[in-house]
């Protein structure tokens, strides 16, 4: 019998919204406006997230190594620094590798290329490159080196002979405040859409069972029950959530596509496409169970107001 | 069977709908309600259907007082009534057949019981052509047909019709008064509130006239007397 009176709910459901096309249409619709309003602030806080991680991964502290210290004594320096609780990574990059990597930077500028050509001895200064776990930890750090003078002389620190942090310190602190900051913009700006979307989905879905308030009506006098008459709108308000996360997603890849160059203008790492596809999954399972959740919750309450009397 | 023991309707905006109605009403009596327009039939039918509550008074169905019924046994009350509205009342995107269909469903019926009796009644209302039409594609008279098989087939102990011939030709009403006189003879008690003279002097049943929310006669045998 409950299988029977599910199959019949189920049945309803679909007959209902073939048979309201038009209803049907304009609450896929709008539903689609608000699952692509969630689905695109999320992914963009998402990407904007690893988008930011990765501009973090961009501030360092460089440490210019006294020319006369031994590669051994860099090598101590640079356990030191790795046993510091706030040190993420110390990369070397030896005298030759700086001079490398300067001349491939500057293969084609014939000036450099000569000017370094005429000096003939390697100009440049051996590296540490330092990491810090959080952009926050920066300014210890470098406080830490900079100490050195009041060190004993032995000390690995004193190596060191110039902390470019200082010059970076307002670029990396104004980032550190901007990441911080877009992070919670994006918490709210999420949340005020997500609100957004629920109240419109719900207004319409709520309209669309106004129109049919009065056969709502006729099925209590025929003797329906509650759950029975309100089965087949929830079952309409799940298909409306499914048809509409379905053609959200397909619009979703040629926007991306879209986005792609422009995304890749501003931030030349992942793209938006790439992320939206090698997400997918999730972004799928979270806008399939958001679309449900919205048309079954937005059904389910509308109906219960022309259910309240016997 | 019925029961309406010093019954009272006020709604909340003051109007007095029913005044000291006691009625009460056999089991296979076929009763005419009369009376002008804003009488209080349709009100008195609402009382019976538990669909509104009465401000005084009691309502009975088989000894039971249905406005003591609790909202979740009244859809059970409901499928031991068959209902007839003047402005039939079918639900716009179902067939004939799915609206007839809808009631056997609300009540439990299986698919097979379903697919029998379905055709049956509305055979028995003459509708067997219109079987798949959809209500805007039925005239009034085909319509109040389809809303009569809906009311019949699950076989109710009460067909309740108010007003059913309001909308329809003279000839139409005639075949609708019939079938429910047939339905009558079949053993089913029908309550029948209308205004139509005509109709009520063919009949020849009890006849009971209302006037401003107060039974004023009871006849035994059709009269129409406003
Ligand atoms: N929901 C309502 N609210 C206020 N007054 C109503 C309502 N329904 C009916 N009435 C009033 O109650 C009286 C009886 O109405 P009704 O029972 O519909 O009469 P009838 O069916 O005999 O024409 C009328 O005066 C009508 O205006
Ligand atoms: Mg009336």
């Amino acid at each position: 019998m409950l299988w029977t009176t599910i199959k019949r709910i189920i049945k309803a459901g679909f007959v209902s919204f073939w048979r309201n096309g038009s209803v049907s249409l304009s609450a896929v619709f709008v539903m689609i406006v608000a699952l692509f309003m969630i689905a695109s602030t999320l992914i963009i806080t998402a990407f904007l997230g690893t988008a930011l991680k990765d501009l973090q991964d961009k501030i360092d502290i460089n440490i210019y190594v006294d020319a006369k210290a031994t590669e051994s004594a860099i090598m101590d320096l640079k356990k030191q620094l790795e046993t510091l609780p706030e040190v993420k990574t110390v990369e070397y990059i030896s005298r030759e590798r700086a001079l490398d990597e300067f001349r491939s930077r500057h293969e084609n500028d014939h000036r450099i290329t000569q000017a370094l050509d005429e000096i003939g001895d390697n100009p440049l200064p051996a590296t540490l490159t330092v990491k810090a776990r959080e952009p926050s930890q920066y300014e210890g750090i470098s406080n830490f080196l900079l100490n050195k003078s009041e060190l004993s002389a032995g000390s690995a620190i004193s190596i060191v002979s110039k902390v470019n942090y200082n010059d970076n310190k307002a670029a990396i602190e104004r980032l550190s405040k901007l990441i911080v900051g877009v992070k919670k913009l994006g918490g709210i700006i999420t949340a005020v859409m997500v609100g957004i979307s629920i109240l419109i989905t719900f207004n319409t879905i709520r309209l669309a069972i106004f129109i049919a308030r009065d056969e709502i009506g006729v099925m209590r006098l025929v003797g329906g029950s509650k759950e029975y008459i309100r089965g087949p709108f929830v079952v309409e308000g799940i298909l409306y959530g499914l048809v509409a996360s379905f053609l959200t997603l397909i619009l979703f890849y040629p926007i991306t596509y879209w986005l792609k160059n422009t995304t890749q203008v501003f931030y030349g790492g992942v793209d938006l496409l790439h992320y939206f596809v090698a997400n997918f999954v999730q972004i799928f399972l979270i806008i399939v169970s958001s679309g449900i959740a919205l048309g079954a919750v937005s059904s389910y309450l509308a109906v219960r107001k022309y259910l309240t009397s016997k | 069977m019925i029961y309406f023991d010093n019954v009272s309707k006020s709604y909340p905006d003051g109007t007095v709908a029913l005044n000291g109605v006691t009625l009460s009403v056999k089991q296979g009596e076929f009763v005419s309600i009369v009376g002008h327009s804003g009488a209080g039939k349709t009100t008195l039918v609402k009382l019976l259907l538990g669909e509104d509550s009465a401000t005084d008074g009691s309502v009975s169905f088989d000894s039971v007082d249905i406005q003591k019924v609790k909202a979740h046994d009244m859809p059970e009350l409901r499928r031991r009534i068959g209902i007839i509205f003047q402005d039939f009342r079918l639900l716009p995107n179902k067939t004939a057949y799915e609206n007839v269909a809808f009631a056997m469903e609300v009540a439990g019926k299986t698919e097979e019981e379903i697919a029998s009796d379905v055709p049956h009644v509305l055979e028995l209302v003459d509708l067997s052509q219109k079987m798949w039409n959809f209500p805007r594609q039925l005239s009034g008279g085909e319509l109040q047909r389809v809303a009569i098989a809906r009311a019949i087939v699950n076989h109710p102990d009460l067909i309740i019709a108010d007003e059913p011939t309001g909308n329809l030709d003279p000839i139409n009403t005639y075949e609708i008064v019939q079938i429910l006189k047939k339905i009558n003879d079949m053993g089913t008690t029908v309550i029948l509130t209308t205004h139509n003279k005509g109709v009520v002097e063919a009949l020849g049943k009890r006849v009971i006239t209302m006037d401003h929310g107060k039974i004023i006669r009871d006849d035994s045998t059709g009269k129409y007397a406003l």
